[in-house]
């Protein structure tokens, strides 16, 4: 992680390695500690924890790996999430409660409830998303 | 009401996680999809599912849930037991179904 601070604001960064499943969650848990330390709303926290969760996990289950930003400012927090790849066909059916690609072999584990990408759009003030076959890149703010 | 007291109350084994013993319980949440236990979990409830792969500690933590009961005697990684000991989240083991438990903790007061 590389975190870095100015006035204004904290950087922090995760690479996210795919079907790491072991590792999974560890950038989300390392986030969540660092917001409660310096003192955000408890409301705001789990908001960011929900999603950088969500997007971490699509990111080892779903992509060939990428990496999370999150950038706190004096009144939101900007969360990055950016992927290498294979990209998603069909993003409207991706946001839908329910719908799912993953394997059986994930969903036994209790992924692939077809909740991720809903569950980030509910905790998000702002949701953007966009895809291709080289990459996948999620935008979300969370406001104080 | 305690853990060390529904432990008790409801004969569960305490697998891990000794260290968050003495957290205060409100509240119970049922559930094996890991993204819809995230999106409507609250804080300090315990949490009843089949799944024991690491991911449920790491999720358990992100949301502030005070303990997770194994139901029907599944089996526990190892990965999973050293996480709930590192993060102080305690993992408690039944033979029952998450059922039963519910409506035993419900009788103990817990709703």
């Amino acid at each position: 992680m590389d975190k870095h601070q100015d006035d204004s604001k904290i950087n922090l960064e995760y690479d996210i390695i795919r079907n790491d499943f072991k590792r999974a969650g560890e950038a989300s848990s390392d986030i969540k500690s660092i917001l409660k330390k310096i003192g955000i709303d408890s409301k705001v926290v789990r908001k960011v924890a929900i999603v950088t969760y969500e997007a971490e996990m699509n990111i080892v289950i779903h992509s060939y790996g990428g990496n999370i930003k999150v950038t706190i400012k004096s009144n939101n927090i900007i969360i990055e999430a950016y992927d290498r790849g294979p990209g998603i066909e069909n993003i409207p059916l991706a946001m839908k409660e329910g719908y799912s690609t993953a394997t059986n072999e994930v969903r036994e584990l209790g992924f692939g409830a077809g909740m991720g990408l809903p569950n980030i759009n509910k905790c998000a003030d702002d949701f953007k998303i966009k895809s291709t076959p080289e990459g996948t890149r999620l935008l979300i703010t969370i406001n104080f | 009401m305690k853990i060390t007291q529904i432990i008790e109350n409801l004969n569960l084994e305490l697998l891990s996680g000794d260290k968050g013993m003495e957290r205060e319980i409100k509240g119970v949440y049922s559930g094996d999809l890991l993204s819809v236990v995230m999106a409507n979990a609250k804080e300090q409830q315990v949490w009843l599912t089949v799944q024991t792969h690491i991911n449920v500690v790491a999720i358990a933590a992100l949301i502030d849930i005070a303990a997770i009961i194994v139901v029907e005697n599944m089996d526990v990684e190892e990965e999973t037991i050293k996480k709930s000991n590192a993060l102080g989240i305690p993992i408690l083991k039944t033979n029952k179904t998450s059922y039963e438990i519910a409506v035993e903790l419900y009788k103990l007061g817990i709703d």
